[in-house]
């Protein structure tokens, strides 16, 4: 019997041929990773343990990235105190505002994450690296701690759950709708302790940026990680990013699954999740009249080059609804600069959007865009909990770029058909 | 370890906003935590619970972030463990690292309901439900994590590795 891609890769890096779901392995970790929020309890976990060091300067990554720039002083305490960590810890991988980009637009970009790698990250979305085919997950704080400390971490080897993707995206659909949709179709725990695999040719013709807004949102299933076999699109991505050397699995034909589902992607239209759960979605046609105080365009989920472009094709020459506050959030200082290079930046100054430095803020009501209470946002983020964005009393529709921008436009949710 | 204490009883999918505010995330001290405790999920938890009492729920409890701050804030506010149908995997994984106990019951997180009195016995699982005169028992936890819970949660484990590694 074979082996899927998650098994492969946890055997790999617990040394042994074989992993079976629901052994327990050592697997070590080619790096761990914690933001602004995770680091300081992690640090203070990692002092209890009695090391000096951390297992390796190079793969312990720190991005201070939800309440930055610092939003309050009790923020700014927590960013220092893991500013000062990577200083005496002497990390090469601390990425300090002016440089630091959302950390799960950032790692791939920067070529730190790589196929075939084992990543543990204080950040449920972690397992945006899956789009990499690699083993990436989300864990607590002190999990972390340990990690920073041995370099490896206990797991329980995950059934794999299959999705594949048949025939060809309708215009503006993209991978944040087919993951919306699959959340839909599963559930918020549909995919409960098991790893995620998505296959098919519509996967195949997705881009990198697709596929990651895709694994991103594995989590939003319950699953431990999102994989997307890495193809010649992958290869092509982080060859000319790599800094060392990688390994490019696949799951054997004769892999066991503990399900599998197909999708005919071609009838699947722009989706909406509605409030309070990312699995209350539905096609854009049926989101009735919902009226709208705020778009956000930006997060892990859809901060890329890509997601931007996407939106500045639906608002050029137009400007936003009077009563729409939109605020574009480009993930990392390169998707910023490449932004300003194609002319997208004037096309969204011009249609009266704000555009922010890279920061999570407003997608966990941190700060950079809080609604009040009875306000209604449609975000490309992940998450459309109760208060997720502000008052317990707001509302956070989640959509790709294309229904976020054509939104914005019309002051109420609708699909870019609305407005082109 | 024997826990005694009065229900308060939740829905499905209680995310980790619920259990703690981001708003709140701009510092871990766990007493500061405690005082936000569920509070969107129910603005006067923290007024109502005393020490000890049990949060019951249904499934994917502690769904969404990484954020240890949600057991962390569960346990500083008094709460003495929590039983649900299901739990969210990271959430699984803090609360043992945390020591925060955890107990997986489809059967019990039906059958209880809001003000019962539960005794819990964290050594078989057994859950009395004393209001109701009826027993539940929870899936046992594998036996390494019995090893980590025994030890005191994971950084009591990963110092006893360093040093003999050392």
């Amino acid at each position: 019997m074979g082996m899927t891609l998650a098994e492969k890769i946890l055997a790999a890096h617990a040394g042994k041929d074989k992993v079976v779901p629901g052994e327990l392995i050592n697997s070590k970790l080619d790096a761990v990773l914690a933001n602004d929020i995770t680091a300081p309890v992690a640090i203070k976990e990692f002092a209890k343990i009695g090391v000096e060091k951390v297992f390796d300067k190079d793969r312990v990554i720190l991005v201070p990235d939800h309440f930055t720039p610092n939003k309050d002083i009790q923020s700014a305490e927590q960013s220092k105190m893991v500013r000062e960590f990577a200083r005496k810890q002497e990390l090469t991988q601390y990425f300090e505002v002016g440089r630091m980009g959302i950390e799960h637009v950032l790692l791939h970009e920067q070529g730190l994450v790589l196929p075939g790698d084992v990543i543990i990250g204080a950040d449920s979305h972690t397992c945006t690296y899956g789009a990499l085919g690699a083993f990436a997950t989300g864990v607590g704080s002190t999990d972390l701690a340990a990690g920073m400390a041995l370099g490896e971490t206990w797991f329980k080897v995950p059934e794999s759950m299959k999705f594949v993707y048949n025939g060809e995206l309708s215009k503006w659909v993209g991978g944040k709708d087919l993951i919306l949709y699959t959340i839909g179709d599963i559930g918020v725990d549909g995919a409960l302790y098991r790893a995620m695999e998505f296959t098919g040719e519509a996967i195949r013709n997705l881009s990198m940026d697709g596929r990651f807004s895709m694994s991103n949102m594995a989590i939003e299933a319950g699953g431990k990680c999102g994989l997307i076999e890495a193809d010649e699109k992958t290869i092509a991505y982080v060859e000319s990013r790599a800094k060392r050397p990688y390994k490019v699995y696949q799951s054997d034909a004769d892999a066991q699954y503990v399900e599998v589902r197909e999708y005919d992607v071609s009838k699947i239209e722009l989706q909406v999740a509605f409030p309070h759960l990312p699995e209350n979605t539905r096609g854009v046609s049926e989101a009735g009249h919902v009226q709208i105080d705020q778009v956000i365009i930006g997060s892990c989920t859809n901060g890329r080059i890509e997601d931007l472009r996407i939106a500045a094709e639906i608002l050029q020459g137009k400007t936003v609804h009077p009563y729409v506050r939109t605020i574009v959030i480009p993930g990392s200082q390169q998707v910023w600069l490449q932004a300003v290079k194609e002319g997208l930046m004037e096309i969204f100054i011009n249609a009266n959007v704000a555009v922010s430095t890279p920061t999570c803020g407003p997608c966990l009501g941190g700060h950079m865009g809080i609604l009040a209470a009875g306000e209604r946002a449609v975000a490309t983020t992940n998450r459309n909990f109760v208060g997720r964005m502000g008052h317990p009393e707001s509302e956070v529709y989640l959509a790709g770029p294309a229904v976020a921008a054509a939104s914005a436009i019309t002051g109420r949710i609708v699909g870019p058909e609305g407005v082109l | 370890m024997r826990f005694e204490g009065k229900v308060w009883k939740f829905g499905k999918d209680i995310d980790t906003d619920l259990i703690i505010p981001a708003r709140y995330l701009n510092t871990s001290d766990p007493a500061e935590l405690a005082k936000h405790c569920m509070e969107d999920a129910d603005k006067e938890f923290v007024n109502k619970i005393s020490g000890g009492d049990i949060i019951v729920a249904d499934k994917n409890f502690g769904c969404g972030s990484s954020r240890e701050h949600a057991p962390i804030a569960i346990k500083a506010a008094g709460i003495s463990c929590v039983v649900a149908k299901s739990f969210a995997r990271i959430f699984y994984r803090n609360s043992i690292n945390i020591g925060l106990p955890i107990f997986e019951s489809p059967e019990a997180a039906e059958a209880i309901q809001e003000g019962d009195t539960l005794v819990v016995d964290a050594n078989t699982g057994v859950i009395k439900n004393l209001t109701r005169g009826e027993e539940y028992v929870a899936a046992p936890f594998p036996e390494f994590m019995q090893n980590l819970i025994a030890k005191g949660g994971l950084i009591n484990y990963v110092r006893e590795k360093v040093k003999d590694n050392a």
